[in-house]
């Protein structure tokens, strides 16, 4: 485990920046490492709810198999996946962000317009004050080449949601084609937005084969397992 | 830093034009390319173009008139339902020889059909969809890279025979995310003495419409026209052949039923199967020499689509129905898998017309 986790952790960032996968194997490690839970709860359940409202086609839903195989909570749209283009969210993610016995990962739709869905619970979330906020940032996005522009991303996001972020994942990758070198040198830039925003660099996340390079030892890593692609 | 940036289907083309010069966007969301108008959003404001989000489909074909008129790159996006709408514009633009750039994200129809992806439009883009005499260029990509690239080659083509060029994608390829190379992009340019960009009391006024009050002289226009349309024929056409050297079955698809196609073929060919694709990159023109070859050396053809088999006239025509011309598909929004189109080539070695 990297750090304590806190019973809200929050995924928020570019559209593209890689929140759902993340999410994905987040709630998975949360709940394939129960010893790290907080003390006093002794069965941890863990929920994840795709709160996008934004993508129509790669959904926390594609996981469904693996999450319901290890016990993980799916909570999403009713029209995920489907041909119904509704930004609708389901009531059943009220019960697990209000009960303090649930951790929850919540997989946020992209850039502030995605971040929006968010903003109805951020009052509630705030009174709790048990959350993390996760800015996921991908260098190699068009539009978040730099960490100024990354910046300016993670600013609107904070406004639109009414939550202010607690750190920054660095998610740079180019998928298939990502070598440790392309990672290395984004580190650079993903320590620069961290000294722009004043929040930590809270972990560096790297596709399962490339997690254990030594040349990362200095990195906060946290691998990953990609969502199966439908083509 | 790698040189390539993660990027989506819709991103790459919304980038690639104004890479080609493109500053001037006009649209109206729908998914599943809304991305395009998105990015224009963002970006043309900072690089001093033109992004309008208009009332309607039907406003934002005739902004990109106008400013096709005045001689500019310009272009529109929509998905299927929202390309109905626009067609009576694209008719206008070609009764008035215009270029432009219009990109088709298809979703499943008809009428309101849904958001998933679609080829079904194939006949819409191919065949006309406004009316009157009238061809677009049709650029059918199958990656993120050739999102980007066609949507450049489109912009050129557009303005070197004064016609409406379509980019027929569909919503996986809008969606999905892959590496891309945007640091080789040509771009060519063409002078356009016939826009309308003030006369400065120095010549005669050019005149864009295409309404014409002697049935003679729309005659006349229109044989020109379709002098333009076969040389773009003869010039333009593009197509990709895979393992057909060997083939005895000819697979023909393209965009993402193309990416399909190539997994099942590499299965097929592993059990000893001797199958290739022909993948047309030009939907308009449509390869018809390489496919009236093709029909001398195998012994059929399977045509895969989105949709419920409107390619597979066209290959009948251009192999002169020298071989049997089989369909494997899917539509409503449902994607071919591999196994499927594998099924389709054992059963087609098989002797079988599947």
């Amino acid at each position: 485990m990297i750090h304590r986790p806190k019973r809200i952790s929050i995924f928020c960032g570019h559209y593209g920046s890689g929140k759902t996968n993340i999410a994905v194997n987040y709630a998975l490690h949360l709940k394939n490492n129960c010893e790290l839970q907080i003390a006093n709860c002794e069965l941890p359940h863990v929920a994840i709810i795709d709160l996008d409202i934004v993508n129509p086609y790669f959904r926390t839903l594609d996981s469904r198999k693996e999450l319901e195989a290890a016990g993980v909570e799916l909570i999403c749209s009713d029209y995920a996946g489907s041909n119904l283009d509704i930004p609708a969210l389901p009531a059943a993610m009220q019960r697990p962000i209000a009960d303090r016995s649930t951790f929850c990962v919540l997989d946020i739709g992209g850039d502030d317009q995605g971040a929006v869905a968010l903003g109805r619970f951020a009052d509630q979330i705030k009174a709790e004050n048990d959350y993390e906020m996760l800015f996921v940032a991908s260098f190699f996005r068009p539009l978040t080449r730099t960490p100024e522009d990354a910046l300016e991303v993670l600013r609107d996001i904070e406004n639109a949601c009414h939550l202010p972020f607690t750190g920054i994942v660095n998610n740079s990758n180019i998928g298939d084609e990502t070598t440790v070198e392309d990672i290395l040198a984004s580190g650079e830039k993903a320590r620069r937005l961290s000294e722009l925003s004043g929040l930590p660099l809270v972990m560096t996340t790297v596709r399962e084969d490339l997690a254990t390079d030594p040349a990362l030892k200095n990195e906060t890593v946290f691998p990953l397992r990609l969502q199966e692609k439908p083509i | 830093m790698s040189e390539k940036v993660l990027m989506k289907g819709n991103e790459a083309i919304a980038e690639a034009a104004i890479l080609a010069g493109c500053r001037h966007y006009f649209g109206y969301p729908i998914t599943p390319q809304t991305e395009i108008a998105a990015y224009m959003a963002k970006k043309m404001p900072k690089i001093g173009g033109c992004f309008l989000q208009a009332e309607s489909e039907i406003a934002a074909i005739n902004m990109v008139y106008g400013v096709a008129g005045a001689g500019k790159r310009v272009m529109t996006s929509s998905s299927s339902p929202g390309i109905s709408l626009k067609s009576e514009g694209l008719s206008y633009l070609a009764g008035s020889d215009l270029p432009a750039l219009v990109v088709n994200v298809q979703r499943g129809g008809p009428g309101l059909g849904g958001i998933q992806p679609s080829q079904s439009d194939y006949f819409q883009a191919t065949k006309g969809g406004g009316h009157g005499d009238y061809k677009m260029i049709v650029l059918a990509p199958s990656s993120v890279q050739e999102m980007a690239s066609l949507t450049v080659k489109g912009f050129d083509l557009a303005d070197k025979y004064r016609m409406t060029a379509m980019i027929l994608a569909d919503g996986t390829t809008g969606q999905m995310m892959e590496p891309v190379n945007l640091s080789e992009v040509e771009v060519q340019h063409y002078d356009k003495p016939w826009a309308v960009t003030g006369t400065k009391m120095q010549r005669e006024h050019n005149i864009i419409n295409s309404l014409f009050l002697e049935p003679e002289e729309l005659e006349k226009y229109n044989f020109a026209r379709f002098e333009r349309y076969k040389e773009v024929e003869e010039n333009e056409v593009m197509v990709e052949e895979y393992l057909m050297d060997d083939a005895e079955i000819c697979v023909v698809a393209f965009g993402i039923a193309a990416r399909v196609s190539k997994n099942a073929i590499n299965e097929a060919r592993k059990k000893g199967i001797k199958v290739g694709l022909i993948r047309p990159i030009t939907l308009w023109p449509f390869p018809k020499k390489t496919l009236l070859a093709a029909a001398d050396k195998v012994k059929q053809f399977i045509s895969v689509e989105l949709n419920m088999g409107q390619m597979v006239e066209d290959i009948e025509l251009a192999t002169k129905c020298k071989k049997p011309v089989t369909l494997c598909n899917r539509t409503g929004g449902m994607i071919p898998s591999p196994q499927q189109v594998l099924a389709a080539i054992e059963e087609a070695d098989k002797g079988g017309q599947a």
